[in-house]
């Protein structure tokens, strides 16, 4: 650990909180657009059982597709649940399951990804040879697929899903960590006699976490859109959890009678995946991440 | 070039064994993938309650009483000539999936003869006027529509085109006897809405792969020499970029894949996406395991042709370092 700036005489350094607030300034008006509609929708996320006017399941109305009024601002659905407290429920189950199962991607795709890239060798032919043959299997269809052995929970599902995606992790972080793998100070650890677990943790890992981080808004958009997609098919998240996707497909004879209604789900997950992209766009256009060159 | 011909014949080999080796594992995987399932199929099928002699019945029927190598066999080599058994509700998987399987082939295949050349087409554009307004648009209305699910876009098109100003039927159920233009006209919002989807993809890598050959040291030289930029980019930047402009293409119909599933259901378009759909809610494993094999081996093979179009149109492919 260094002493701090002051202590030994040189310029201070800004700390990490004012320089995060100086990329902020710079950053372009679509990533701050992100970032606002990022935040809005986690706030709805974790705040969802103050913020909605009525209960996940609790029925309202007294017949199905309510129209709009004052009591309920978007109708009631197809069994007369209100129409946005179901959305505002909804993007804490679409972006909660999400978010665990890009996590779980990471940390099984990362963990081989490093192996691989360490052991080289059999192992790494072995893994990546896998990884190649997993792949050459559209994603959705290979969903479907397993989806239909295992059944549709959300442990399977998320399950599924993760490992599947984690492929493509698999991939990044390999070739990520390949170049790190090799420089001098990862084979002094090695010299020095650390164990493999050691060298991932302290010298690998902290080198390629910029790229990491960078690939995890696009992955989660993925898995997010991956899991809408398979929720709107019937397959994905089970009633009467609310979730985005499926309620687009439960709502959607409204829109033979030119309501608009079944479009505010679809159109809510095009807009978070919207925003996340130019976040991202923007974090991987701006060299590595919150650097002190930015 | 006797020489030249012969290592691109040698070439070509290789990736065709290639992809018939994946081929094969995609396969195994398929048809082992299913003996992971919990309990066995007659319980899944049956239900818990079924008696003895309904277990062994059907499993007879199906021949799952055989071992798994055995069946693997069987269920292979009745697939390469198109018989793949029966289904779990006893007809045959073929009749099943058969006509809905050339509905979808219409269907992709239409979208791609529309979709590649146009995302060529607007590529070539975005990257002769890039950073001005016209790549501006284009790439703003691309990123949007990469991003949003397939069924709002779907969705999106049906209340405008068929609820608003209905000019379109909203569900698309195409029947063989059915004329060519009452067919075209009932299929017309799928193909829109998976032209979108596909389009955006495809005209972004474009531009990509021309704004990457654009860089290289011959377009200078052809712009010092005072040709006009498009001349350029047609005749210098496009002959080389076409071998990267084939990977992408080919990438980028396995969007195709995914987004017929989709929009098959949106649409209520009687292919075989919706049937595997079906058949993943009832479990019927006979027919998920044929539609997913044909889905896989569109893909591989979509690989393997844009593969040999890069090793035939580069030359420098030729003499891998």
């Amino acid at each position: 650990m260094l002493p701090p700036a002051s202590d030994i005489g040189v310029t201070a350094r800004p700390s990490i909180l004012s320089r995060v607030i100086a990329k902020l300034r710079r950053a372009p008006p679509s990533a701050i657009f992100g970032m606002i509609v990022i935040a809005v929708y986690i706030t709805a996320a974790i705040f969802a059982p103050w913020i909605a006017p009525y209960g996940e399941y609790q029925v309202v109305s007294d017949g199905p597709f309510a129209p709009w009024t004052e009591a309920n601002l978007l109708g009631t659905d197809q069994l007369g649940r209100d129409f946005l407290s179901r959305i505002i429920f909804g993007a804490r189950n679409s972006i909660g399951i999400a978010f665990v199962t890009t996590l779980l991607a990471f940390i099984v795709g990362g963990f081989f990804g490093i192996m691989a890239a360490t052991l080289r060798g059999f192992a790494d032919q072995a893994l990546s040879r896998f990884v190649d043959s997993v792949m050459s299997i559209p994603d959705l269809i290979f969903t479907l697929m397993l989806l239909a052995i295992f059944g549709t929970s959300v442990l399977n599902l998320i399950l599924i899903i993760a490992i599947l995606d984690s492929t493509r992790i698999f991939r990044i972080s390999r070739a990520a960590a390949m170049n790190v793998v090799t420089l001098d100070f990862v084979e002094a650890a090695a010299a020095r006699g650390e164990g493999l677990i050691w060298r991932i943790v302290h010298e690998i890992l902290p080198n390629i976490m910029p790229i990491l981080i960078s690939e995890f808004g696009m992955r989660f958009c993925f898995v997010f859109l991956s899991i809408a997609a398979l929720s709107f098919l019937g397959v994905g998240l089970q009633p009467p959890l609310a979730e985005w996707g499926s309620m687009v497909r439960d709502n959607a004879t409204l829109i033979n009678v030119g309501d608009i209604t079944p479009l505010i789900p679809a159109a809510a997950i095009a807009l978070l995946t919207v925003g996340i992209n130019f976040v991202a766009d923007w974090f991987l256009n701006t060299s590595s991440g919150f650097s002190d060159e930015a | 070039m006797g020489f030249l011909f012969n290592s691109i014949f040698k070439m070509i080999t290789r990736r065709i064994a290639l992809g018939f080796l994946s081929l094969m594992i995609v396969s195994l995987i398929i048809f082992f993938a299913v003996s992971l399932l919990p309990g066995d199929f007659a319980t899944a099928v049956l239900g818990r309650s079924a008696t003895q002699d309904a277990v062994a019945a059907f499993q007879q029927q199906l021949g799952l009483d055989r071992p798994l190598y055995q069946r693997y066999f069987h269920w292979l080599s009745g697939a390469l000539i198109g018989d793949f058994g029966n289904s779990f509700s006893m007809r045959p998987v073929a009749k099943i999936i058969g006509p809905r399987l050339l509905n979808t082939l219409v269907l992709a295949g239409t979208t791609a003869i529309i979709a590649v050349p146009l995302a060529v087409m607007l590529g070539v554009i975005c990257a002769r006027f890039r950073n001005r307004l016209p790549d501006r648009v284009l790439s703003a209305v691309t990123l949007a529509s990469i991003s949003v699910p397939e069924f709002f876009i779907a969705y999106l098109l049906m209340l405008a085109l068929a609820t608003k100003f209905q000019i379109f039927p909203s569900l698309s159920s195409v029947r063989p006897g059915m004329g060519f233009l009452e067919q075209a006209h009932r299929m017309a919002l799928p193909i829109m809405t998976l032209l979108f989807v596909v389009l955006a993809h495809m005209m972004r890598n474009t531009r990509a792969a021309i704004i990457n050959v654009m860089s290289r040291p011959f377009i200078e030289m052809a712009q010092l020499k005072g040709e006009p930029e498009m001349r350029i980019i047609l005749t210098h930047a496009l002959p080389n970029a076409i071998g990267s402009i084939a990977s992408v293409v080919a990438i980028n119909l396995a969007y195709l894949i995914a987004g017929v599933v989709v929009i098959e259901v949106v649409f209520v378009y009687p292919g075989i996406g919706q049937t595997m759909v079906d058949a993943v809610r009832n479990r019927d494993v006979p027919v998920i395991q044929a539609c997913a094999l044909i889905f896989s081996a569109t893909y591989i093979l979509l690989n393997l042709f844009a593969d040999i179009i890069s090793i035939t149109s580069d030359p420098r492919l030729l003499h891998p370092r």
